[in-house]
Formats: C-alpha cells, sequence, structure tokens
C-alpha cells in the first residue's frame, strides 16, 4: 500500500477554499435543481454556509491540525446554513474530524476512514439508504471507490480522482430514481428525472478534494 | 407580485425589530441570536415552550410567543430551518428549572436542526422533550415520503400546550398534552395561487386562472393532484373528507380500504377506535356529520 502522499493541515484548507469556489460558482445551477424538485435555495444556502467556513478558517492562522480545522467547518455550516444541508454536511465534517483527531497529517487509509465517518454521519441524521435521491448517492459510491483504489495499490491521488468520479456518476444516478426523504419525496414519481441537488453539491464537494490534493502534488 | 420590501436579506432581521417595537409590553427580540422570547422569561418552575422554523409563515411562530403560549420562538431564514444555535440560545433563555417542550414541525430541516439542539440542551442540563407535528393528510407517512407535514395543528398545539404550562404542568405532562393534540388533529390544504418568496421574487409555480391545487404544503410543495376550481361545497367535501379519512385511527393498516364518504366512513372509524370511541364520536360529528355543518356547508 503506498503511503508516500499524506494529507496535511494545507491540503485540507485548500479543500474547504475549493468548496466554497465550487458551490459559489455552481449556486445558480444548484438552485436551479432545487427548484425543480425542493424548494430553490440549495445553491444560496450552501454558498452562504462555506463563505463562513472560509471566514472562520482565516480567524484560525496557519497551524491548525486537519481534524480540528473539519470540525469547526463542520459547526460552522451547522451555525449557517439552515435547512437539512446545514445540519448534514455539518454532521459530517465534525465526523470526519474527529475521526483524524489531532494528527498533523493523515494518510490515504486514514482519510478513508474519515470518509466513511462523514457518510456514517449524514446516515444517523437523515436515515437516507442508497437510491433514497440524496447526497448519500453520491458520497456513498465515492467512499467505496475511494478505498478500492487505496486497497488495488492507487496512489491517494488516483484515489481522490475516482472518488470524485463516482461521486459524479453517482450524482447524475440521481436522475431516474424517485425521492424517499427530504421535500422532494412530497413529489413522489414527479421527482423521477431530475437530478438531486444534495447529491449534485456532494460531488462538487468531493471534486475538490480531488482538486486540493492534486495541487499539493 | 407586489410587496412592500426592502432588500429581501433584510427581511426577517427587519421583521424582528417591527414585532420588538410593536409588542415590547409582551416579547423581546434578541437580534443577535435571532431569537423572540417572551417578556419576563425565564419563568422560575414553569415549564418552557419553544418553536421555530423558516420565516414566511408568520405570525408562526414569533407572533404566538407571550403569557400562555410560547416562551420563545426561533425565525429561521424566509422556508428555511433555523439553527441549532437559535434553539439553544432560546432554549436556555427560556428554562425556569422546570424543562423545555421544543415543537418542532415535520420538515426534514427542522427535525434534524432541532434534534441537534436538544442534544446541546441537553450537555447542558436543561431536560428537553421534542413534540413533532404532522398533521397534514395531502401526504401519506410511508418509508418512501419524510412523512405528513407540520401545518395548522401547530397552532392549536401551541396555544393548548401553552395553557398546560401556565397553568403549572411539569414537562410531561405539558409534552404529553402536546403530542396528544397532535395524534387527534388532522389538516389538508388547498391553493389557489403561489406564494413569491421575496429572495427569488417569483411565484414557486404557475397555477392557472381557474385551477386549485388540493394538498398543497405550506412551502409550495405540491399536493396531491390539480383540478378546476369549483363550488366551495365541492371543496370542503374534497377537503372534509380528507380529513376525515385519517382522523382518529392514526396507524391503521386498513385505511385505503376505508370507504371514501365521510358519514359512512366515520361510523366504521369509531367502531374501530374503541380506545377512545367518546373523542371519535364527538370529533366526527363536529367535523363531518352535524347539522350544523350540512347547514353551513349548504350556504
Amino acid at each position: 500500500m503506498p503511503t508516500d502522499a499524506v494529507v496535511r493541515d494545507q491540503t485540507v484548507i485548500a479543500w474547504l477554499t475549493a468548496a466554497e469556489a465550487a458551490v459559489s460558482d455552481r449556486a445558480d445551477y444548484l438552485t436551479q435543481l432545487d427548484a425543480a424538485i425542493g424548494d430553490g435555495d440549495h445553491g444560496i444556502n450552501m454558498t452562504r454556509g462555506f463563505a463562513a467556513v472560509g471566514k472562520a478558517l482565516a480567524g484560525q492562522g496557519d497551524q491548525i491540525p486537519p481534524g480540528r480545522a473539519l470540525i469547526l467547518a463542520g459547526k460552522t455550516l451547522v451555525s449557517t446554513v439552515g435547512g437539512a444541508s446545514g445540519p448534514l454536511w455539518g454532521s459530517a465534517l465534525r465526523a470526519a474530524g474527529r475521526s483524524l483527531g489531532d494528527a498533523e497529517s493523515f494518510d490515504g487509509e486514514q482519510l478513508a476512514d474519515a470518509l466513511d465517518a462523514a457518510l456514517n454521519a449524514v446516515v444517523d441524521l437523515g436515515a437516507a439508504a442508497p437510491g433514497d435521491k440524496t447526497m448519500v448517492d453520491a458520497l456513498g459510491p465515492a467512499t467505496e471507490a475511494l478505498r478500492a483504489r487505496l486497497s488495488n495499490g492507487g496512489s491517494l491521488a488516483e484515489a481522490v480522482d475516482a472518488a470524485a468520479e463516482a461521486a459524479e456518476q453517482g450524482a447524475l444516478a440521481t436522475v431516474p430514481m424517485q425521492a424517499r426523504k427530504g421535500r422532494a419525496s412530497y413529489l413522489g414519481e414527479r421527482s423521477i428525472g431530475h437530478q438531486d441537488p444534495g447529491a449534485t453539491s456532494a460531488a462538487l464537494i468531493v471534486r475538490a478534494l480531488q482538486q486540493a490534493v492534486a495541487a499539493e502534488g | 407580485m407586489k410587496k412592500f420590501l426592502n432588500d429581501p436579506a433584510d427581511l426577517v432581521r427587519e421583521s424582528l425589530a417591527g414585532l420588538a417595537a410593536a409588542h415590547g409590553d409582551i416579547l423581546r427580540v434578541d437580534a443577535e441570536a435571532q431569537i423572540v422570547v417572551r417578556a419576563g422569561a425565564p419563568v422560575q418552575g414553569k415549564v418552557a415552550l419553544v418553536s421555530g422554523g423558516g420565516s414566511g409563515h408568520e405570525p408562526l411562530h414569533g407572533g404566538f410567543v407571550g403569557l400562555g403560549m410560547l416562551d420563545a420562538a426561533c425565525p429561521g431564514e424566509v422556508f428555511t430551518s433555523p439553527v441549532p444555535d437559535q434553539m439553544l440560545a432560546a432554549t436556555k433563555a427560556v428554562d425556569g428549572g422546570a424543562g423545555v417542550v421544543h415543537i418542532v414541525k415535520n420538515y426534514t430541516g427542522d427535525v434534524m436542526n432541532f434534534k441537534l439542539a436538544a442534544e446541546d440542551a441537553a450537555d447542558e442540563g436543561i431536560g428537553v422533550e421534542s413534540v413533532l407535528v404532522d398533521d397534514d393528510v395531502a401526504v401519506q407517512d410511508s418509508l418512501y415520503t419524510a412523512g405528513r407535514r407540520g401545518v395548522g395543528a401547530t397552532v392549536l398545539l401551541e396555544k393548548i400546550a401553552g395553557a398546560s404550562a401556565e397553568r403549572g404542568d411539569d414537562l410531561a405532562t405539558v409534552a404529553g398534552i402536546a403530542r396528544r393534540i397532535n395524534e387527534r388533529a388532522r389538516s389538508f390544504g388547498v391553493a389557489l395561487s403561489s406564494c413569491t418568496p421575496p429572495a427569488a421574487g417569483k411565484p414557486i409555480f404557475d397555477l392557472p386562472d381557474g385551477e386549485v391545487e388540493l394538498g398543497i404544503g405550506i412551502h409550495g410543495e405540491p399536493g396531491r393532484r390539480r383540478e378546476a376550481l369549483g363550488s366551495a361545497h365541492d371543496l370542503a367535501k374534497v377537503m372534509v373528507d380528507a380529513v376525515a379519512a385519517r382522523a382518529c385511527c392514526r396507524s391503521s393498516t386498513a385505511w385505503a380500504a376505508r370507504p371514501r364518504s365521510s358519514s359512512t366512513c366515520c361510523t366504521t372509524r369509531s367502531r374501530r377506535c374503541c380506545a377512545r370511541p367518546a373523542w371519535c364520536r364527538r370529533a366526527t360529528s363536529s367535523a363531518a356529520t352535524s347539522p350544523r355543518w350540512r347547514w353551513r356547508a349548504r350556504r
């Protein structure tokens, strides 16, 4: 198992910064997806939350362990986003941060453990199962792909790339699904044919992780 | 749509300032925490009631803060759940040592945020009972949806549970009364037109003139179906039938087989609800079959 590449505090900060840029750039698109099967505020809420995360991290100085940065980001999202996305993403990042603890750097296996913890937190709070047309349909495949690529001898960069690809495919795969959780579930069959906004923003955030790891070299 | 509006981003904050200015004798607004708190809170020894939800449903919930109703309200952004920080601040501001009831309407975001807040409150040693309101029969309560939505019963629940708390009932009693009210309350909404959320500036959905959406949610969630706007009499029958078909027997698996006619349904149901037959008879007679109701419907 290659353990040459490690994730450091700067990588996590770069991830959260890239995530802020991604949800902000795609805010209108996320809001359009949400308007079709939800209440049309997903892009606005996620942008508000990640902008607050950027501010909170900027106030922390340079040296903050990656786990601590994720916990702070999670708390900030819970406090600023509202709706369902705030508690879900907040709990996810807090769980990932707690999984990493106070270590100053971590390897691919630990990253996989952290993403599993994030996914479990989302499932615990939202009780969504695969196929319910939620963010779980992007995060689930992402965590599986990450671990699979690592156990096949892939590098960290290859593994997060596989995870980002799997998350994007997972988001696309929500189109034919009927929503069973959240506001879209009220639509019943009418939710079919629309891409889930939560799965879409989840794919953006996993892609942001890939970009941060790639930039780290 | 014409509105009296400044910057939509300031709407919630400005309306709370207005509420405080108009009703300073009844309540106060903590602008920092974005909560509305009853004047004189906390009331020592009294169970406190906290509710909240997205803004845009006024007078829910801030307008119901005061003697005999809510001790605090947490207004979120328009149609967006408030955050746990607000709920925790409200809970701490009104806890008089007898515990706090969280009244939570059944929406995914509200449920999650209140859950996190209740956990935080427990960490701080405050006893919290959470009561879920889910009275909207337009949504089937099943594994395949987020469950029935909380709508009109919220007002009755806040009033009755508020009176229970005001007379000195303990936490378990107030929460128990609140849950009984929810179990016995059912609602059904009908929309003539869409609302226009201030930030979006355009209607959530298109509803042609001459059509109504039956079973609409309070955020414009789609209902069961659309149909031509008939007479008030016809509309009332659809709504009362929908409510009566789900009243009383909360978790019966046999509801789908029930007759749709409200009067026969009530007869069937009152036999089935042996645990509370007296209430069933009272409720169904007032809601669906009393001469007084028929007289009103005919007019």
